[in-house]
């Protein structure tokens, strides 16, 4: 729990936030626009934010649009979070919308849950999400089950979020990938971000939710760039994103994978293949519909994260897919997951841990054949 | 002198929670903790507590430091049919228990009915808020929730206060602001912080500045060594919240006297206070006989006039007893007969009947008709209990989440809860 995590603040930010060099923008017009104006206003509209830029005012658009969501956590407030979720609101919305707590993650988990459950609508902010581990009793017990032993009286509408993942060379205990751990507790929902306008999106979505998402962000994602929607767009939590549309194969993705799946994408294509690639999205519950759709039509799976093999999120969706759409494969479904040892310091050691694009390949080779560039 | 003292700064002060660590001491030394001369003892005591007053950030409370308002025969009459609710509900629990109505893990409140009613019944409104542990159904009674509802939950029907899902130990009641019922012990803690939290953002943020809810945690002496119960009480001075902790200290926790478990809270003590580590978090520590209703009632009102002035929290040690066992479960063969004698002769309930008795606040008669009528509610309770119907299956996957989408999205495009097995409890749900 010490700032070991500043080290990923050392990488420059681009011009601040706000400046024009940021992001091109023109703000939303207002006024209807004529039908020859409009192709003027959408490339207007087109706005590219990094990820935490694009969570930030996901944040703060709902910070105002509703006096009861507040942030907690370490550092969230005069600080702006360590990865600038937050950089800035507290001088907008005070110090207790962006309460700076003491370490103290049981404690201020727990304190979200009771204010969630009368009525305010917190966003626990883990500084890294490894360090939720000191909060899991708060979070198994009370934020996942309460709404069922209390009979339904009492719901609690919290996001948890934080940045996961393997990073480079942070260590075995800044490198965590909780979502495995936590995706057995009922009462949650899990969802994992990827792009800057999933992120915002998404995170509107959780924090208007009344149920507790706990929201998985990844600490090499957020200088991600990209266009974002608008104050309105509210993206579903329990749907998948079609990344990629193909033939061949399905593979399966979320969160920082989804970039080493199209990299690897990318030379396929020019090997023959044609994969289709889908991003969960959303952890648990899955999104049947889109991953059956997609095996019908592919007849093949692959699976490929980042948290362990051991009880990850793979192993779930891989027993779910074995069980329930037998008939439509033509191949079990591989799952490359992260090797069961704790994450290495050392940069090698580091990158054997976690799967690779020439895995992906790999697999692809396996499942589908090897094929010759016509 | 501050209303509230860090530490009594003298033995033969006045007021209750002075004389209250005093009145321990002889039961510390029948509990066969240490052998110990009375006399020395008080003197190493006395010695101890001089120096453990010196830091108390407490400033003298505004307006007047309070005695509690002198009771009324009306409110006499509230608190005695309160305590004797508790204990008659809590002999039925056993009684029903060993019957076959009710099961797994209950833990009665009988022998600490004054720390209940002096705190919740004496001082507290509908819309304040109190958390608790799995010990709970007496908080829940004198916090106002249906004795009916309670029982029927102990029996596991659909008309208990969680709907027969959570049992004896999560005791919930949103209209009167019961937090719950909690297993893990410490984990409801930041929970009642949390609330006290949302009052204060109600009044900094939303702009209610005359919201004076309060928020009240219920707990052991076991607790006080959990980490949460350390983090909340550094957040509730930090963030100044109208938080109350009350500790009921009865001793025990499970097989495990106090002493064994817990250090001494100061250098140069030989008892585990935890009262003194009120003042290490920069809040009032104060001790009080917790088999005394009067003078629960008296520091209690304190303490929460304290809070609802927003002067933020205050840690209360209340020395009480349970005369029954951990649970229904525990053969309670550790504590010794001296004790539970010592302990039965302050019992709560005779005790204060003899003080309306003698200030002229009730007759004999007066106190036997309202002991009636709490046996005829309690006798009630028990046949709601038993003619109230079981959970449907409905029930299964009804309340797993608020919003029911939660549970995702089928391979037909439907969200499975629109699957009509889901309100039969039959649907797949992953």
């Amino acid at each position: 729990m010490a700032a070991a995590s500043c080290t990923l603040r050392s990488t420059p930010l681009p011009a601040a936030v706000g400046s024009p060099a940021a992001r091109s923008l023109l703000a939303a017009p207002t006024r209807p626009v004529r039908a020859n104006q409009r192709c003027l206003v959408a490339k207007a509209q087109k706005r590219e934010l990094m990820m935490w830029e694009a969570l930030r005012e996901g944040l703060d658009e709902e910070m105002e649009r509703d006096p009861t969501v507040c942030l907690m956590g370490e550092d969230v407030g005069h600080y702006g979070g360590s990865y600038k979720v937050s950089h800035g609101l507290y001088k907008k919305y005070g110090d207790m919308r962006l309460l700076d707590t003491p370490i103290c993650e049981n404690g201020f988990m727990g304190m979200g849950v009771g204010a969630a459950m009368t009525g305010l609508r917190p966003i626990v902010e883990g500084m890294n999400m490894g360090f939720l581990l000191l909060a899991f009793n708060q979070i198994s017990n009370n934020c996942g089950m309460l709404h069922y032993t209390s009979g339904g009286q009492f719901k609690v509408p919290m996001v948890i979020r934080g940045p996961g993942g393997v990073g480079r060379q942070l260590g075995a205990e800044h490198s965590q990938r909780l979502e495995s751990y936590f995706q057995s507790i009922p009462g949650v929902q899990l969802v994992a971000c990827s792009t800057a306008a999933n992120s915002k999106a998404l995170l509107k979505s959780a924090i208007r939710s009344d149920n507790p998402i706990i929201f998985f962000e990844h600490v090499l994602l957020y200088n991600v760039k990209g266009e974002v929607h608008g104050p309105d767009y509210c993206q579903c939590l329990e749907r998948a994103e079609l990344v990629r549309e193909g033939t061949d194969v399905t593979i399966f993705c979320y969160s920082r994978m989804r970039y080493v799946v199209m990299q690897a994408v990318a030379e396929l294509e020019k090997q023959g293949y044609n994969p289709e690639v889908v991003d969960l999205i959303s952890l648990k519950p899955f999104d049947m519909e889109t991953i059956s759709k997609s095996i019908k039509k592919t007849r093949k799976a692959i699976i490929v994260e980042e948290c362990m093999k051991t009880g990850g999120i793979g192993a779930s969706l891989s027993a779910v897919i074995h069980e329930s759409l037998f008939n439509e494969l033509d191949h079990e479904v591989l799952r490359l997951s992260s090797q069961d040892v704790p994450t290495s310091y050392a940069y090698e050691l580091e990158a054997a841990t976690i799967v690779q694009p020439e895995k992906v390949v790999a697999a692809v080779h396996k499942v589908c054949g090897v094929r010759v560039a016509a | 002198m501050p209303a509230l003292c860090a530490a009594p700064a003298a033995p033969l002060a006045a007021t209750n929670r002075m004389a209250a660590p005093m009145a321990s001491s002889s039961s510390r030394a029948l509990a066969g903790a240490r052998v110990c001369v009375p006399q020395r003892q008080q003197q190493r005591r006395a010695a101890s507590m001089r120096v453990a007053a010196v830091a108390s950030p407490v400033k003298q409370a505004a307006g007047k430091p309070g005695k509690a308002a002198a009771i009324s025969p009306e409110e006499a009459a509230m608190l005695y049919s309160d305590m004797y609710l508790g204990r008659e509900f809590e002999d039925m629990c056993a009684q029903m228990y060993y019957r076959g109505k009710m099961f797994g893990f209950v833990h009665l409140y009988s022998g600490q009915e004054a720390v209940s009613t002096g705190v919740i019944k004496a001082c507290l409104r509908k819309n304040d808020f109190i958390s608790s542990t799995y010990r709970d159904h007496v908080h829940a009674l004198s916090k106002g929730v249906s004795a009916r509802k309670v029982m029927a939950e102990l029996f596991g029907k659909k008309t208990g206060v969680s709907r027969g899902q959570g049992g004896s130990m999560h005791m919930f009641d949103r209209e009167h602001g019961l937090l719950g019922g909690y297993a893990f012990i410490g984990e409801g803690i930041p929970i009642g912080l949390g609330a006290a939290f949302q009052v204060a953002y109600s009044q900094r943020v939303l702009g209610n500045e005359s919201d004076d809810r309060v928020s009240v945690n219920f707990f052991g002496d076991g607790t006080c060594n959990v980490g949460q119960f350390y983090e909340s009480l550094n957040m509730a001075t930090l963030y100044k919240l109208p938080c109350i902790f009350v500790v009921e200290n009865n001793k025990w926790a499970i097989g495990m006297n106090h002493p064994r478990a817990t250090a001494p809270s100061s250098v140069g003590d030989n008892e585990p206070w935890i009262y003194k580590k009120g003042p290490a978090f920069g809040m009032p520590g104060v001790h009080v006989d917790g088999m005394d209703v009067m003078k629960v009632r008296e520091v209690a009102m304190e303490a929460v006039q304290r809070a609802r002035r927003g002067e933020g929290p205050t840690l209360i040690e209340a020395e009480t007893y349970r005369f029954r066992g951990h649970s229904l479960a525990d053969p309670d063969e550790l504590r010794r007969k001296e004790e539970k004698d010592h302990y039965a002769a302050r019992d709560p309930i005779p005790q204060f009947a003899k003080f309306m008795v003698a200030n002229g606040l009730a007759t004999e008669s007066d106190i036997k008709a309202l002991e009636a009528k709490v046996k005829e509610e309690v006798e009630d309770c028990v046949d709601y209990a038993e003619n109230s119907p079981k959970p449907d299956m409905s029930q299964l996957l009804e309340n797993v989440f608020a919003d029911p989408k939660g549970f995702g999205i089928g391979p037909d495009g439907r969200y499975r809860y629109e699957n009509p097995g889901f309100t039969a409890g039959t649907a797949e749900v992953s």
